[in-house]
């Protein structure tokens, strides 16, 4: 009979276990990408019916603010050539809420916005008439040749002028209010509040294919 | 000093025997949690970035279209190409293949299909504006555009 050796200990040694699981688990957290579903939001128009025409739409021309961009990523913002898009989201907040001619309805909503809103309204008689809807519409015309990056561009900046009206009408800020889920009643509520009469009307025209590919 | 003498029995160490179980613990609370991506990417995704990003809550809803130039440019050329879950599609597959999205929902669900676009960033406008005329053929109108955030100025 082989005698114990009688100082080893009989276990294994356990005091590396930890290490090698904060290994694994280091291993883990950096691998893990949590995938994010974030992006700008629109909704397509439904599908035309190739037995009718489009729907004639009367608008003025006051009442929309033209964007167009060329093959080569350059823009005419109301027929004026624009270099950058820092200045277009406080542009069409100037003209959404200019209240040109506004009827009833729209007296009464501008009474409803905050003073900091309707301190923009500068009653421009070329401008909109109203937000509302039949009110200012913001139209963007691509080519097929303009580049995704440039369309997301504008039509980050366009969002951006109505969230920020949206937001300011119920007191957030802008990046708090798109972060309104809707799920409860009360988030639902000061989303509706932030939208009641004033639409996001975008209208993104088919591009034209000069120029593109 | 006998007043103080040392209270004996009582261990100095704390017991640090459990403590690969609770870092095993988060080990598995990790390996669980991470979704490995089951589909490969085989076209260029270098996302563009936006500032008004919104977050969509039911992710069953979303389907995924990707768009942007083949990697593999030997094989599928480089015109930007369009991939629906493992495969490239072509622009007339479309509405095939929101269809067999839809049927994945449930029948209530069905109208509430959001196609999360993810564009490479170099896309030009017209093959997106052929894939927007597709989902509007196929009744698939909640679009996403997928963006990363940028720092507002």
């Amino acid at each position: 009979m082989a005698r114990k050796k009688g100082r080893l200990s009989q276990e294994v040694n356990a005091g590396s276990m930890a290490d090698i699981a904060f290994l694994l688990l280091i291993f883990f957290l950096v691998t893990t990408t949590i995938a994010s579903d974030k992006g700008i939001l629109n909704i397509l128009p439904p599908k035309q019916d190739p037995n009718q025409p489009p729907p004639e739409i009367k608008l003025n021309e006051r009442n929309i603010f033209n964007i167009l961009v060329n093959a080569n990523d350059q823009l005419l913002v109301e027929g004026e050539y624009l270099d950058n898009t820092l200045s277009l989201s406080n542009d069409i907040k100037d003209f959404i809420l200019n209240f040109g001619a506004p009827d009833e309805e729209s007296i009464a909503l501008f009474n409803s916005l905050p003073a900091s809103l309707r301190e923009k309204a500068k009653r421009d008689p070329s401008s909109s008439d109203h937000p509302m809807a039949g009110g200012a519409v913001v139209s963007i015309k691509t080519n097929r040749g303009t580049s995704y990056e440039k369309y997301l561009e504008i039509l980050d900046q366009v969002k951006r002028a109505y969230f920020e009206i949206y937001a300011e009408r119920v007191g957030l800020t802008s990046d708090q209010y798109r972060a309104l889920t809707g799920k409860t009643p009360a988030e639902k509520e000061l989303i509706d509040r932030g939208k009641e009469g004033i639409p996001m009307a975008i209208s993104i025209a088919e591009p034209d294919k000069i120029g593109g590919n | 000093m006998a007043k103080f003498k040392k209270k004996t029995g009582t261990s100095q160490s704390i017991p640090t025997a459990a403590l690969p179980d609770i870092i095993f613990m988060l080990l598995f609370f990790f390996m669980v949690t991470t979704v490995l991506r089951e589909q490969e990417i085989l076209v260029e995704q270098k996302l563009p970035q936006a500032t008004q990003l919104q977050k969509l809550e039911k992710k069953t809803l979303i389907s995924y279209l990707y768009i942007g130039k083949p990697k593999n440019v030997a094989v599928f050329g480089t015109e930007p190409r369009i991939q629906a879950n493992d495969v490239l599609i072509g622009t007339k597959d479309i509405v095939l293949w929101v269809n067999q999205e839809k049927d994945k929902l449930s029948e209530n669900e069905r109208d509430q299909i959001t196609i999360s676009m993810k564009t490479d960033r170099e896309v030009k406008m017209g093959p997106i504006s052929d894939v927007q005329f597709e989902l509007r053929e196929a009744d698939a109108r909640k679009l996403l555009y997928a963006a990363v955030g940028k720092v507002q100025n």
